[in-house]
C-alpha cells in the first residue's frame, strides 16, 4: 500500500454531552485524530445496533457510541439502556469475529473535551494497528466462483440460445 | 376456465425440502393450483429437464416459487436462469429469503465445513482426505461438482426478487394467500413481503405486561405457565420481532418463537431489532451484572438473534480469515 | 421528484479555511454529490450577506433543501433554520454539519481534514434529502407555579411570584417553613440576626392570599410537562385539624413526651412528641410525631385531645394525596450535613466536645437550647479555647470534591460569636480563606483585628489522647502548620468541625421524579453553568439555592428570585413551543408486545388495553429516541432521526468507503456475470 492506513471511523455522539465534548475539544483547539467522523443523535439511547452494524457493512473500519456519564443523562438514564444494547452488541459482534477494539462506547461529559479527544486517539491508534476491516470483502466471493458460473453458463450456452 | 393456462416453476437450492412439503400442504387447492396453472418445472414431482427450462423464452414462466438458499454454483446459475425466465420470482420460505438454517453456516467458511463432513464427524472414514473437487479427472473424462462457497446467500442477493413469502415453512394460508393474489392479478407493489406488516405478539393470545429482565433462560430450564409472555417468563421469544404471519404456532404451544418469519417491513437487520429491544428491558444498571445476564442468558447470540436470518444481516458471516480471496 | 439541494461552506475567516480546503469541498460536493444544484464556499455564513445568499438561492434556484457547512449546531443552527423560513423553506429542512470545532480546530493535516470535512458534508446532504417538514409544537402554560422546598430560596421565589399576582404551591416536608436558615443565630458578614430577617419572609408566606403552603408534604409523583404539570402531593397525617388549630400551643405545653430534636436542633435539645420545630413556625399548627406519643404507642395518655381548646387533635387523620396542575416547577430542596461521624479521626461522636457547625449554630443561639451561651456539652464550663476545624469532608476527594462556599464565613462568623460571648481564644484551622463576595473580605480583616488565631494547614487529628499535662483533660489538635512547615500539637476545650454541605440524599431519586439530572456529586444541574444557571434541561423545571450546588444565603436569595422571574416569563408569555423531534408509534402495526412501556422515563409510553397497542403522548416526549432503538418491530419513528435519516447519513458519512452505495471502492464495482448477460 502506496499510503498509510487510515481508519474510517464512525461515531455517534450525544447531542447534550459527547458531541458537546467534542464542540469543548474544539474550541479548545485540542487536536485529535481526524478520523473518527461525527453522527449527531439526540441520545446514545437512540443508537440502534443496526446503526453499528451498518457502518461496519459499509466498510468502516471502527465505530464509537458516546454519550453522557451513567448518572448524567440528559433524558435521566437513557444511557443506562445504551450501555445495555452496547453490551449485546459486543456479544453478538464477538461471535461474528468483529474484534472487541474496534467498537468503543465512552462516556464524556460536556466538559470533557479533552478526554473525549483522548479516547478518540486511542480508538484510532488501536484501529490502525489492527488493519483495515473492510467487512464487504468477506463476502466478495473469490475468482473460482465467478470461473465456475461461466463455465456453467457456457457449457449450457447452446440450449439457451434456442429461444432468446 | 377461460383464462390460457399459466405457467408455474418451483424449485428447491439449499434447503431442507420441507417448503416442497408445504406446497402439499394445500390439500385440496392443490388441484386448483393444478387447474390455473401447467407445473413446468419441479424436480422433486415434475419430470422436467434443466435444459427444458432453458429452452424456454425468457419470461415465459408466469411465476416461479423458488426456495432455498444459494451456497454452490449450480444454485446460482440456477437462480439466474429462473430469473431470466420467469415473470415473477418469489423467494420462498425463510432459506430463499432470508438464508434460513443454512445459513448458519457462514460463522464457517468451505473448509472448515468440509473437514467437520468429510473428516471431523464420527462416522465419517476418510483416510485420504478426500474432499469434494470442482473438477476430477477420471479415465472417462472430467467430472463436475458445483463449486461449493464460503457464504450462503439469499436469493436476492443473487438475483433480484419480485416478492417473498415468509416462514420455515410458509403457511399453507399463507401460501394460498399469494396463489389467490397471483390469479387474481391483486400482488401488492414488487419487492414486498406477502405477510402482516406487524410481529407476532400481535396474534399471540398470552397476557402480556411491562417488561424487565433479570435472566434469558433457556427452553429446558423452566416449564412456562400457559398463560404469560414467555418474554416476561425470561424466555428468550422472538415473537417481538418476527413478522407476524403464522398465528403465533410456536407460542401457543409454550415453545418461544423462533424468528422464521423474518423481520417486520423496513427493518434492516432483524438480530438488531431482538437485540435492540431483550437488551433494553434487562432490569441492571452495572456493566459486570449486564454482562453476567447477557453472557448467561444466551450462550449462543447468533444462533439466537439470526437463526434463519444470517445471510440476510448486515453483516452476513463471521469474518472471514482471509477475507475477499 | 428529486430534491434540489444547496451546499455552503463557510471559511468562518480563517478560522475553517486555515486547515479545510472550503472552496475543493464545495466544488466537489456540486460535482460528485447526488441532487446538489448549489454548492458555493462563503467567507461567513453566518453574517446577514451569508444568509441572504441562502435566501436568494432558496428562491432564485428552488432549493428544497440546504445545507450549511459551518460551526457546531448548538452555534448556529437556530440562525441559519431562520434564514431558511424567511425564505419560504421548512426550518427542519436545513441541516448543519459541525466543520470547524470538528474538522479545522482539531486537525493538523490538511489533506486529511479536508477528507473529513467532504465525508461530513456528504453525510449531510444525505441526510438532508430525506428530513421532513416539522411544525413546532404551543401549549398553554398554566399560570400556577409549584415551589418544593420551603427555605430562604424557595421562599424568596414564592414571593416574587405570588406579589406578582400568581398562585404558587410551596411544599415543605418539615412541618414548618424556614429551612437552615431558621436554624441560624445570626447571618454573616452583616451580623444581623437570622430570625428577624427570616421570620417576616414566613409569615408572609403563610399569610399570602396567592400562597397555598403545604407543609408536613411531601412531593410523590410529577406528570406533564412545560406549562402543564401535575404533581401528586402527599400530606402526612399530621393528626392535628388544621382548621380548627389556633396554634395556642397548650397541646406542646401539656404533652409529657420530651425526644430529642435531630432535625431543628441537630440533636442539641428536645421537643415534645406534638410540636411545632420552633417558636415563629409557619404554619404554627403542630404535628405529632407518632413514633414518639405515647397514644400511638399504647393508646394511653391523650392530654393534647383533652386539653385543646379547639378540639383540633384528630389522632386517626390519615394521610392524603393531593394532585394539582402547575405551569412551572421551581425545585428549592435545599441541601443536608455531612455525616462528621465518616472522619472518625476528628472524634465526632466519640470525643463529647466535638461540635458540628449546625450544633454550633444551635448552641450559640439565643432561642437555642442553652439560650444562646457558649457552654460545653456539661452544659457551665465556658470554654477557654476554641478550634474551628474548615472544609471536613470538603475540598477533599475522600468525601466531596466541591468547595462548600459558606464554611470560611460561618467559620469567621462562629469566631466573631465566640470571642463576642467568652473570653475563650480562638483557632481557626483552614486550608485557604475564601471570602469572594461583598463584605466578606472585610469581615475577615475585622476577625484578625478581633484577635482570631488563623492556622493554615489540614487538621490531621483530634484526640484526647494527653502527651504532656498541659493536655490533660483537653482535646488536643494535631496539624501542620503549613507557612511555618511544622508539625504542631494545641489543646483546646472545644472543636467545631466545618461540616460539608451535600445534596440531599434523595436529591437524585428525586431528581428522577421531576425529570432533572445530577452531577456526579449529587448537584441538580443547570442548563448552562453560566449562561443559564436557575434553568434545567427540561423545561418548565427550574432549580433555585443549594440544591443546585453549595452556596450562602445572598446566592440562594438572587437563584430563588431568578428562578421566579423565569417562571414569569413563561406566564406572562402565555404559551411554550416544543420542539417537535418527539417519537410516534404506528399503531396499525404495533403488535403491543410492550417492550418500550418501560423505555421512556418521562412516562411518555402508554398501553392501550383495548386496542392492545401503545402510544407516545407527544406532549409528554422529550424525544430522546431511545424507544425507537428499542422497537423489535421497527414501528417507532423518531421525528427528525428516523432512521431512514441516520442510514443516509452513515451512508453518507462512508462515501469513500468499500461498499458505500455512492463509493469508488473497487469490491462493489466489479460486474457480476449472469447467465442473461452471457
Amino acid at each position: 500500500m502506496s499510503e498509510p492506513f487510515e481508519p474510517k471511523i464512525v461515531g455517534f455522539l450525544c447531542n447534550w454531552c459527547s458531541y458537546r465534548a467534542a464542540d469543548l475539544a474544539g474550541s479548545a483547539r485540542i487536536k485529535h485524530a481526524p478520523n473518527v467522523r461525527i453522527i449527531r443523535v439526540m441520545c446514545s439511547g437512540r443508537v440502534d445496533p443496526t446503526f453499528v452494524l451498518k457502518a461496519l457493512a459499509l466498510g468502516a473500519d471502527g465505530v464509537m457510541v458516546a454519550g453522557c456519564h451513567p448518572g448524567e443523562c440528559h433524558y435521566l438514564e437513557q444511557n443506562y439502556k445504551a450501555m445495555r444494547r452496547f453490551h449485546m452488541l459486543k456479544h453478538a459482534l464477538q461471535a461474528m469475529g468483529v474484534d472487541d477494539q474496534r467498537v468503543r462506547l465512552v462516556w464524556a461529559s460536556a466538559a470533557e473535551g479533552q478526554q473525549l479527544a483522548d479516547a478518540i486517539d486511542q480508538l484510532v491508534e488501536d484501529v490502525r494497528r489492527l488493519g483495515p476491516l473492510n467487512w464487504p470483502a468477506n463476502w466478495q466471493e473469490d475468482a473460482q466462483r465467478l470461473k465456475a458460473l461461466e463455465k456453467i453458463a457456457h457449457e449450457h450456452a447452446e440450449a439457451m440460445e434456442v429461444l432468446s | 376456465m377461460s383464462k390460457p393456462k399459466g405457467k408455474l416453476a418451483l424449485y428447491w437450492a439449499a434447503s431442507c425440502g420441507g417448503c416442497e412439503i408445504a406446497v402439499l400442504q394445500l390439500d385440496a387447492k392443490i388441484l386448483d393450483v393444478a387447474e390455473a396453472f401447467d407445473i413446468v418445472f419441479w424436480p422433486v414431482a415434475v419430470d422436467a429437464k434443466v435444459r427444458d427450462v432453458e429452452r424456454m423464452a425468457d419470461g415465459e414462466i408466469d411465476v416461479c416459487l423458488f426456495n432455498g438458499a444459494i451456497r454452490t454454483s449450480e444454485q446460482e446459475y440456477m437462480a439466474q436462469l429462473l430469473r431470466r425466465k420467469s415473470k415473477v420470482l418469489v423467494a420462498f420460505g425463510s432459506c430463499s429469503h432470508e438464508g434460513g438454517i443454512p445459513a448458519i453456516a457462514n460463522l464457517n467458511n468451505k473448509n472448515e465445513i468440509f473437514q467437520t463432513s468429510y473428516r471431523d464427524t464420527p462416522s465419517t472414514e476418510n483416510p485420504n482426505g478426500v474432499y469434494p473437487q470442482p473438477e476430477t479427472q477420471v479415465p472417462e473424462g472430467t467430472l463436475h461438482l458445483p463449486v461449493f462457497y464460503d457464504t450462503v446467500r439469499t436469493l436476492d442477493q443473487t438475483v433480484p426478487v419480485d416478492y417473498y413469502l415468509p416462514g420455515c415453512p410458509p403457511e399453507a394460508d399463507r401460501i394460498w394467500d399469494a396463489i389467490t393474489a397471483i390469479l387474481e392479478n391483486k400482488l401488492p407493489a414488487a419487492g414486498t413481503v406477502l405477510g402482516d406488516d406487524t410481529t407476532v405478539c400481535d396474534t399471540c393470545p398470552r397476557k402480556r405486561s411491562e417488561k424487565k429482565i433479570k435472566e434469558f433462560k433457556r427452553t429446558w430450564q423452566v416449564i412456562p405457565d400457559a398463560e404469560t409472555c414467555l418474554l416476561e417468563q425470561g424466555l428468550l421469544c422472538c415473537g417481538i420481532a418476527t413478522r407476524a404471519g403464522c398465528g403465533a404456532l410456536c407460542p401457543q404451544v409454550n415453545s418461544p418463537c423462533i424468528g422464521c418469519y423474518g423481520p417486520n417491513n423496513g427493518v434492516q437487520d432483524y438480530g438488531a431489532r431482538l437485540m435492540a429491544a431483550l437488551a433494553s428491558v434487562i432490569d441492571a444498571n452495572s456493566p459486570d451484572e449486564i454482562q453476567r445476564i447477557i453472557e448467561q442468558g444466551i450462550p449462543d447470540p447468533i444462533g439466537s438473534f439470526y437463526r434463519f436470518s444470517l445471510a440476510h444481516s448486515l453483516l452476513r458471516r463471521k469474518k472471514l480469515a482471509k477475507a475477499g480471496e | 421528484m428529486a430534491e434540489r439541494v444547496g451546499v455552503y461552506v463557510c471559511h468562518c475567516g480563517s478560522n475553517i479555511a486555515g486547515m479545510v480546503d472550503v472552496e475543493e469541498v464545495a466544488r466537489w460536493a456540486g460535482a460528485n454529490l447526488k441532487d446538489v444544484v448549489v454548492a458555493r464556499d462563503y467567507k461567513f455564513m453566518c453574517s446577514s450577506l451569508g444568509q441572504a445568499m441562502i435566501e436568494e438561492d432558496i428562491k432564485k434556484e428552488k432549493l428544497t433543501r440546504v445545507v450549511v457547512g459551518a460551526c457546531s449546531p448548538h452555534l448556529h443552527e437556530k440562525t441559519f433554520r431562520r434564514a431558511c423560513q424567511n425564505a419560504g423553506m421548512n426550518p427542519y429542512l436545513c441541516q448543519m454539519t459541525n466543520l470547524r470545532e470538528h474538522v479545522s480546530w482539531v486537525s493538523v493535516d490538511r489533506k486529511l481534514a479536508t477528507e473529513k470535512a467532504k465525508a461530513l458534508v456528504s453525510a449531510s446532504v444525505e441526510r438532508v434529502k430525506r428530513q421532513a417538514p416539522l411544525e413546532p409544537m404551543y401549549v398553554k402554560v398554566n399560570p400556577a407555579t409549584l415551589v418544593i422546598g420551603g427555605g430562604i430560596a424557595g421562599l424568596q421565589a414564592t414571593l416574587e411570584l405570588a406579589d406578582a399576582g400568581y398562585h404558587v404551591y410551596l411544599v415543605e416536608r418539615e412541618p414548618s417553613i424556614g429551612g437552615h436558615m431558621a436554624q441560624f443565630d445570626k447571618t454573616f458578614p452583616t451580623l444581623d440576626c437570622s430570625a428577624c430577617i427570616l421570620t417576616p419572609k414566613m409569615s408572609e408566606v403563610g399569610q399570602h392570599e396567592n400562597v397555598t403552603l403545604l407543609t408536613y408534604a411531601e412531593v410523590e409523583e410529577v406528570s406533564g410537562s412545560v406549562g402543564n404539570f401535575k404533581v401528586k402531593i402527599r400530606k402526612k397525617a399530621r393528626s392535628v385539624i388544621y382548621q380548627k388549630c389556633t396554634g395556642c400551643g397548650i397541646c406542646s405545653e401539656k404533652c409529657p413526651r420530651k425526644v430529642v430534636d435531630d432535625v431543628f436542633e441537630a440533636g442539641m435539645g428536645t421537643r415534645k412528641a406534638i410540636y411545632t420545630p420552633f417558636p415563629q413556625a409557619v404554619p404554627r399548627v403542630p404535628v405529632i410525631d407518632r413514633a414518639s406519643c405515647i397514644w400511638f404507642e399504647r393508646q394511653k395518655c391523650g392530654a393534647c385531645k383533652k386539653l385543646c381548646p379547639t378540639d383540633a387533635i384528630d389522632f386517626d387523620q390519615q394521610d392524603e394525596v393531593i394532585e394539582v396542575e402547575v405551569g412551572n416547577i421551581i425545585a428549592a430542596t435545599g441541601w443536608k450535613m455531612f455525616d462528621c461521624k465518616r472522619i472518625p479521626q476528628y472524634g465526632y461522636g466519640r470525643l463529647a466536645n466535638v461540635y458540628t457547625s449546625l450544633e454550633f449554630e444551635r448552641l450559640c443561639n439565643a432561642a437555642g437550647p442553652t439560650g444562646g451561651k457558649i457552654v460545653l456539652r456539661d452544659g457551665k464550663t465556658e470554654p477557654k479555647e476554641v478550634a474551628i476545624i474548615h472544609c471536613v469532608g470538603s475540598r477533599d476527594v475522600k468525601y466531596n470534591e466541591h468547595c462548600s462556599a459558606i464554611c470560611c464565613m460561618a467559620a469567621l462568623k462562629f469566631g466573631h460569636l465566640v470571642l463576642e460571648k467568652t473570653q475563650a481564644k480562638v483557632y481557626s484551622f483552614y486550608i485557604d480563606m475564601r471570602t469572594n463576595q461583598k463584605g466578606y473580605e472585610e469581615f475577615y480583616q475585622r476577625l484578625l483585628e478581633e484577635g482570631m488565631v488563623f492556622v493554615r494547614g489540614k487538621v490531621a487529628e483530634v484526640t484526647d489522647a494527653a502527651r504532656k499535662p498541659s493536655e490533660q483533660g483537653k482535646l488536643i489538635v494535631q496539624f501542620e502548620d503549613t507557612l511555618l512547615g511544622k508539625q504542631q500539637r494545641i489543646p483546646v476545650d472545644m472543636v467545631i468541625l466545618m461540616g460539608a454541605l451535600e445534596p440531599q440524599a434523595d436529591a437524585k431519586e428525586f431528581g428522577l421524579k421531576l425529570g432533572i439530572s445530577c452531577s456526579m456529586a449529587g448537584w441538580y444541574t443547570e442548563r448552562h453553568p453560566k449562561l443559564d444557571p436557575v434553568a434545567t434541561m427540561t423545561d418548565g423545571v427550574f432549580v433555585a439555592g443549594a440544591c443546585q450546588g453549595a452556596k450562602d444565603i445572598p446566592a440562594s436569595v438572587a437563584q430563588g428570585a431568578a428562578a421566579a422571574a423565569r417562571v414569569q416569563g413563561m406566564i406572562t408569555k402565555g404559551k411554550v413551543m416544543i420542539e417537535p423531534i418527539v417519537a410516534s408509534i404506528d399503531e396499525e402495526s404495533c403488535s403491543g408486545c410492550r417492550i418500550c412501556n418501560t423505555m421512556c422515563p418521562y412516562n411518555a409510553i402508554e398501553f392501550d388495553p383495548e386496542k392492545e397497542v401503545s402510544r407516545v403522548i407527544t406532549a409528554l416526549c422529550k424525544g430522546c429516541g431511545t424507544c425507537v432503538a428499542s422497537c423489535p418491530a421497527g414501528v417507532i419513528t423518531g421525528a427528525h432521526f428516523n432512521n431512514d435519516q441516520i442510514f443516509a447519513e452513515i451512508e453518507g458519512i462512508l462515501w469513500d468507503a468499500a461498499a458505500s452505495p455512492h463509493g469508488n471502492g473497487s469490491a462493489a464495482a466489479k460486474p457480476q456475470p449472469t447467465a442473461a448477460s452471457l
